[in-house]
C-alpha cells in the first residue's frame, strides 16, 4: 500500500481509546488504524479490528466494542451489530484452544457425528462449551472445505482430516 | 502456538489434487499443470518460469473491450456455482470518463458444503490468482482488488500474503503494473464466518464492515458495488481461468471442452463422501459422473450409490442413471438440479437420507442472515419436521408441507440465493425418493394425541398455516 485509501469525513480517530475501562493495547491500537487504511471507509476494519483485539484476549469483552468504535471513529452499534453477526468473534470467554468441528454434509456422511460425540465424552463438555480448566472450547462449524479428508476439524489455526475418535487422544494432547 | 502435531503428520489436513504431475500437461491443464507432487507452493520465480504472467502482460497490451471479448468467447462460466458469462459480467461494469474506477473483488469465501476446490489453487498457486485478478481488474478498469477469504482458511492466507508481496516487489502490483501504465494493488481481506458472506452483495457488506445481509439487486455491483463504485466480484476458479484464457485465446481455450460442452475449459471437479478415493481433478468441463467417480475409485466397499449432489448442498439430488450426464451448467440444469460447484457428495445406501437432509435444513437455517421471514423462520421450521420424520415422530401432511414451502422460497420468490439453495436439496429429494420421508410418518391413530401433548413445534406451526 502506498497511499491512504479513504477519505471520509470522520477519520481523524482520538489516539486515547479508553472504552468503559478497556484499554486498547498500543500494539493493537497500531494494528487497527494500520488495517483502516486499506479501505475507503474506517468501518471496513472493524471485522479486522475485532479480530486483532481476540487475537490477544481470546474473547471480545462489551467494552473492548466501545475501544474499538472509538479508534476508527464509527458508531458502537455498528461495531456491536458486527461483533454479534460473525461467529468467529467470540462474545463470551473461550478456552485456550477453540475446536471447530466440521458438520455440514460431507463430514456428516463421513462420521461427524460420531467425531463429535467422542469429542463431547472426552472432554466431558457439549458443543459451545469450555471445560473446566479452560482448556478447550468446542463449537460445530460450516463446511470447512475438507470434505475430501472428512469428517475435519481445526484447533485453533490447524486443520486436520480424517480425524477418528481414535486419533483424539494423540491430537488433544498437543494442545496443553 | 506451536503444537506438537508435525507439519507431516497423517492427521493433517493439506490440499491435494489426484492428478500427478505426469498427467498435468500446459495445453490440457491450465489450472493446475505448474502444481508440484508434493504441494507445495509455486512461488514468484517458479511461476513465471513456468510462462506464469504472460496472460496478464498480454491483457495488459490490450483494450479493456478486447480482454472482456475474449472472455465471453471463451465461454468462461462462473465457477462458484452460478455459472454466469464472466465476460458478460465483465461487459456490465459501468465505466466511464465521469465514473471512479472501482474494485475488482475475488470471493474466495468458499464455505458451500462438500467444495475444496478454491483452498488448493489459493494454498499452493496464489500467483494464477493474482494473475486473474489483474487481467479482470484491467477489463473493468478496477482501480483496487480484494480477495475476501475465509477466515478459517489460514494456510491460504498465509500462501496468498507471500504472493502479495512478491508481486508488489516484482513490480506486478502496485503503481505501473508491469511498466503499462496501469494502476492496481491488492488487499487480502479475511472474514469472521458465516456462509452468506458468499453472496455477492452480502459479500459486499461484509467487505465494507457491516453484517452480512444481502444488498437489494438493482443496482448491480457493476453498477453500484462496494462503497457505491463499480464493482466486479470473481470467484477464485473463475479468475484462475482468465490467465489461459490471455494466453492462449478464447478458441484455444473454448476447444478444451470439446465436444463434450459448450461451456469452455476445464473445471476442478471432485468427489466426496463414502467414496474409496475421495479427491479433486482438473478435467475439461463436459467430463460424465460416471468419469469422476470411477477415478474416485467407486463407492467404498460395501456401499453402493444411492444419490448423490453434483455441486453442494445447496444443488439438487440427483439418481445415479444421471451419472452419464456432460457435468455442465446447461445439462445439468435441465434435470432439477444445477451444477453448482461441481463437487460431488455421495450417498450411499446404507446412509439415511432424510437425516442428511435434517443436517442440511440445519445447516442452511443456521446459515440465514435473517433478514427475510421464510428463510429466518422457514428453513428451522423445515429442518424440525426432518428431524421428526428422521425419529419415525412425522405427521400426515409433513411432507406436503415441506414441499410448500420448498416451492414458496424457490429461485426467483426471495431476496437473494439462501432461500432457493436451500429449497433445491430439499426439493429433489422429496420427488425421487418419496417413501424415505413418507417412512417416518407415523398414523394419526398410533400416535394418539401425544404430539399434540407435547406442544411441538412442528404441530403448532402446522396448525397456524391450515
Amino acid at each position: 500500500m502506498t497511499d491512504r485509501l479513504y477519505d471520509a469525513a470522520g477519520t481523524t480517530a482520538p489516539i486515547a481509546t479508553d472504552g468503559d475501562g478497556f484499554v486498547l493495547h498500543d500494539d493493537d491500537r497500531r494494528a487497527i488504524l494500520d488495517e483502516r487504511d486499506h479501505y475507503e471507509q474506517p468501518q471496513a476494519a472493524c471485522i479486522e479490528a475485532l479480530k486483532i483485539v481476540q487475537k490477544r484476549h481470546s474473547w471480545v469483552p462489551d467494552a473492548a466494542i466501545a475501544a474499538i468504535a472509538e479508534a476508527l471513529g464509527v458508531g458502537v452499534g455498528a461495531v456491536e451489530g458486527v461483533a454479534t453477526f460473525y461467529n468467529l468473534i467470540f462474545r463470551q470467554p473461550v478456552g485456550r484452544h477453540v475446536i471447530l468441528v466440521c458438520d455440514s454434509s460431507s463430514c456428516f456422511l463421513t462420521g461427524f457425528e460420531e467425531l463429535g460425540e467422542a469429542l463431547s465424552q472426552r472432554l466431558g463438555i457439549g458443543f459451545g462449551e469450555t471445560t473446566k480448566d479452560n482448556r478447550f472450547t468446542l463449537l460445530p462449524t460450516c463446511c470447512l472445505g475438507a470434505c475430501d479428508r472428512g469428517p475435519a476439524m481445526m484447533i485453533g489455526d490447524d486443520t486436520f482430516g480424517p480425524i477418528a475418535p481414535d486419533d483424539l487422544s494423540e491430537l488433544l494432547e498437543a494442545y496443553p | 502456538m506451536m503444537t506438537s502435531i508435525p507439519s507431516n503428520s497423517r492427521l493433517r489436513y493439506k490440499s491435494q489434487l489426484r492428478q500427478p504431475a505426469s498427467e498435468r500437461l500446459e495445453h490440457t491443464h491450465p489450472l493446475t499443470w505448474r502444481l508440484n507432487d508434493d504441494g507445495s507452493r509455486v512461488g514468484l520465480d517458479e511461476y513465471r518460469q513456468k510462462n506464469g504472467y504472460v496472460g496478464a502482460q498480454n491483457a495488459l497490451e490490450q483494450a479493456p473491450d478486447d480482454i472482456i471479448q475474449a472472455m465471453k468467447t471463451a465461454n468462461v462460466r462462473g465457477r462458484g456455482g452460478g455459472g454466469f458469462s464472466a465476460g458478460v459480467k465483465w461487459s456490465l461494469t459501468q465505466v466511464g470518463d465521469n465514473l471512479p474506477r472501482g474494485y475488482m473483488v475475488c470471493n474466495a469465501d468458499e464455505m458451500e458444503p462438500g467444495t475444496f476446490k478454491d483452498r488448493l489453487l489459493m494454498e499452493q498457486q496464489p500467483h494464477l490468482l493474482i494473475e486473474g485478478m489483474i487481467i479482470s481488474a484491467r477489463a473493468n478498469r478496477s482501480k483496487y482488488g480484494y480477495i475476501f477469504l475465509r477466515g478459517e482458511y489460514v494456510d491460504a492466507a498465509r500462501s496468498l500474503s507471500l504472493a502479495i508481496e512478491e508481486a508488489r516487489e516484482a513490480g506486478l502490483l502496485g503503481d505501473d503494473v508491469a511498466g503499462s501504465g496501469f494502476d492496481f494493488d491488492i488487499s487480502l481481506h479475511t472474514g469472521a464466518g458465516r456462509y452468506i458472506c458468499g453472496e455477492e452483495t452480502a459479500l459486499i457488506n461484509s467487505l465494507e464492515g457491516k453484517r452480512a445481509n444481502p444488498r437489494a439487486k438493482p443496482p448491480f455491483p457493476g453498477q453500484s458495488g462496494a462503497w457505491g463504485k463499480p464493482t466486479v466480484v470473481n470467484n477464485v476458479e473463475t479468475l484462475c481461468n482468465a490467465p489461459a484464457v490471455l494466453q492462449h485465446g478464447a478458441e484455444w481455450y473454448q476447444e478444451l471442452s470439446g465436444n463434450l460442452s459448450n461451456d469452455g475449459g476445464t473445471k476442478l471437479y471432485g468427489v466426496s463422501g463414502l467414496v474409496a478415493c475421495p479427491g479433486l481433478w482438473e478435467l475439461p468441463i463436459g467430463t460424465t459422473g460416471w468419469d469422476i467417480l470411477e477415478r474416485a475409485g467407486g463407492m467404498r466397499e460395501g456401499h453402493t450409490l444411492k444419490t448423490w449432489l453434483p455441486g453442494g448442498g445447496s444443488t439438487g439430488f440427483l439418481l445415479p442413471e444421471h451419472l452419464e450426464l456432460p457435468l455442465d451448467f446447461d445439462t445439468v440444469g435441465q434435470y432439477g438440479s444445477r451444477l453448482g460447484t461441481g463437487l460431488l457428495t455421495v450417498v450411499s445406501q446404507r446412509q439415511s437420507l432424510v437425516a442428511l437432509l435434517r443436517n442440511l435444513e440445519q445447516f442452511f437455517a443456521r446459515e440465514s442472515c435473517g433478514w427475510c421471514t421464510p428463510c429466518r423462520d422457514g428453513l428451522p421450521w423445515a429442518a424440525k419436521i426432518l428431524q421428526t420424520l428422521e425419529h419415525g415422530e412425522g405427521r400426515p401432511g409433513d411432507i406436503e408441507l415441506l414441499q410448500e414451502h420448498a416451492a414458496n422460497i424457490g429461485p426467483g420468490l426471495t431476496f437473494c440465493a439462501h432461500a432457493p439453495g436451500a429449497a433445491m436439496p430439499l426439493e429433489s429429494a422429496i420427488r425421487h425418493f418419496r417413501a424415505d420421508f413418507a417412512a417416518g410418518i407415523v398414523e394419526e391413530d398410533a400416535k394418539g394425541g401425544s404430539a399434540v401433548a407435547d406442544g411441538s413445534d412442528t404441530a403448532a406451526a402446522k396448525e397456524e398455516v391450515s
